[in-house]
């Protein structure tokens, strides 16, 4: 279970460039819940992904995973409850290891690495037997650099790494976004097969209504850094991609209407 | 024929430092010029505990820690204080330069009557062959000591590269190498990059330290000035150790830089032979590098468009 206090972020405070990211979520995910979080450009979907996984430290609030107070805990010791995929294909995967030293480094997320041998031969059959779950033929090039790898290919590898081992968490920071359609479906059908057969708790950020209506048993809106709506249940069931959008719609002119009242009331009273 | 012999010697010698270099430069991309004062810490070290009539063996193992202490400095320097790379390094560099002048207590020390592994290596081969001090090998007369340096500088290298391949097969060195490589994912699988860094660097500045007690046992002397140009050495040796094996797999990259550290000393021979000017190797060895570096792209350039960027 996922426990988030009112936590807060500013980034460069006191700054002609301050950013208020996130302005007090607070969310409670119970285990093996698939919530998906949408929201416009700068709405701080992402940097609440990074702050679960400790990119940054919060200014304030609390972050509780599975009992542990992981709050001040920085990025490198998060990894041993928390599985990532990164939006940028490249991010997830050592270009220049094989798929099989990739494999071996996820093996041991979280855990100390010393001077045992890496790439045990025992270890080869898990790697093939899990590999070809992927769909994608790579079975038999365990040894080829991960550089000659697609886009698509790299980020279902990152993805079997961030589940190898079974992650508290499993976040997913717009994972499909820069693949191509066919890979892009391919990469969350795989998604949502790994997070329901091992019954993981997942986070995952889209750009898709689709994905939102589609996938997760939770549907999550942020705007300015706060959470706006929060579907479940039946209501997430019910929702469509036009709802959604209509949604997004309504915090647009929410928006104008904003910016125009200030406007007029500068006009009234400058 | 003693002028071959002391270039592959020297170039087995420096390969130490060319494989210390492929950490900080090619694992790391972490242009680490701490090696030009570590190299002459190293012999520093080695020179004054042989004087002192330590056993040899201790002496240069002290100096590979020695080497060890000022790469950890490096790293810490820039990891837990955010000093550029290039800065932190240099830093330490200099500080060794004073450090080595204390270390020594004067700008040279020389190694003529005293015990070291040069002189076990010599006394070990004469044992073994029973003869006096020159061997007949082919049709050359050897001297019993270049030959014995030759051999123990080639065990070395080849223990060295052993051991430093056998390293990045392991569970710390895997991740080693992906810190270097992508230190986003590996610290999303948990790792300490910065503490990889740290590690990375004494293990480098280590191998280049150990290359300076070698060679300071070989040449007879430490010198204050001696380390001045060897990063770029190393990252000749690199480079031609890259371009003579052509695969971008670590056992070949390692054998590579050994090989293209001993090429580079041979060609340095063959230069001085034709009448190079000494003064002048510094200054050919930066223009080698120079160019080196911006082939491969000229070519590509030349041959074709340009492919797709990753």
């Amino acid at each position: 279970m996922l426990t988030v206090n009112a936590i807060r972020r500013t980034f460069n405070p006191g700054t002609p460039n301050e950013v208020r990211a996130l302005q007090g979520v607070t969310l409670t995910i119970p285990t093996a819940s698939f919530v998906v979080v949408i929201g416009t450009n700068g709405s701080g979907k992402s940097t609440l992904l990074n702050a679960l996984a400790g990119t940054f430290l919060v200014d304030e609030g609390r972050i509780i995973i599975d009992g542990t107070d992981v709050t001040r805990w920085p990025e490198h010791r998060r990894a041993s409850l928390i599985g990532r995929v990164f939006q940028n294909p490249f991010s997830g995967t050592a270009p220049n290891m094989t798929i099989a030293e990739n494999l071996v480094l996820a093996a041991r997320r979280g855990q100390p690495r010393g001077l045992g041998w890496a790439l045990k031969r025992t270890a080869r059959q898990e790697m093939r037997d899990r590999i070809s779950r992927l769909r994608l033929g790579l079975e038999d090039r365990l040894d080829n650099a991960i550089g000659s790898l697609s886009g698509g290919q790299r980020q279902a590898l990152t993805l079997l790494m961030a589940s190898w081992l079974r992650p508290t968490l499993l976040l997913l920071d717009e994972h499909t976004a820069a693949l191509d359609p066919r890979s892009a479906d391919h990469v969350i059908r795989l998604s949502e097969e790994i997070i329901s057969r091992d019954k993981l708790t997942a986070l995952m950020v889209t750009h898709s209504m689709q994905q939102a209506s589609n996938l997760g048993d939770r549907l999550i809106m942020m705007h300015r850094g706060a959470i706006l709506h929060d579907f479940t249940g039946a209501e997430k069931r019910r929702l469509r991609p036009p709802d959604l959008l209509a949604r997004f719609e309504s915090v647009r002119r929410a928006e104008l209407l904003d910016e125009s009242a200030a406007e007029m009331l500068r006009r009234a009273y400058a | 024929m003693t002028l071959l012999i002391g270039a592959l010697t020297i170039g087995l010698i420096l390969s130490l430092l060319a494989l210390g270099v492929f950490i900080s430069f090619r694992v790391f991309e972490f242009p680490d010029i701490t090696a030009d004062g570590s190299i002459t810490l190293g012999a520093a070290v080695a020179a004054v505990l042989l004087v002192h009539h330590v056993h040899p063996v201790v002496a240069t193992l002290a100096a590979a820690c020695a080497g060890g202490i000022a790469g950890t400095l490096t790293g810490v320097i820039h990891t837990r204080f955010g000093i550029n790379k290039l800065l932190s390094g240099i830093l330490v560099m200099t500080a060794l330069y004073s450090t080595n002048l204390h270390v020594m207590g004067k700008s040279n020390v020389p190694l003529l009557d005293v015990r070291s592994l040069a002189t076990l290596a010599e006394g070990a081969l004469t044992s073994v062959t029973g003869a006096g001090t020159t061997l007949y090998i082919v049709d050359w007369n050897v001297a019993v000591r270049d030959a014995a340096t030759l051999v123990a500088s080639f065990v070395a290298a080849v223990l060295v590269g052993i051991a430093l391949y056998l390293f990045f097969r392991t569970n710390l060195g895997t991740a080693m190498q992906a810190s270097g490589d992508n230190p986003q994912m590996i610290r999303a699988l948990g790792v300490n990059v910065e503490n990889m860094i740290v590690l990375g660097l004494a293990v480098s500045n280590a191998l280049i330290a150990l290359s300076g007690a070698l060679l300071a046992q070989y040449q007879g002397f430490a010198d204050v000035q001696m380390g001045i140009g060897m990063v770029v050495w190393g990252l000749a040796s690199i480079i031609i150790g890259e371009a003579l094996v052509g695969v971008r797999q670590l056992g070949f990259i390692i054998a590579g830089a050994v090989m293209g550290s001993v090429l580079f000393r041979l060609l340095v021979a063959i230069a001085l032979r034709a009448g190079l000017d000494p003064n002048d190797l510094k200054l050919v060895t930066a223009v080698f590098v120079f160019c080196a570096l911006i082939l491969p792209g000229f070519l590509k350039r030349l041959t074709g468009p340009r492919p797709a960027s990753r």
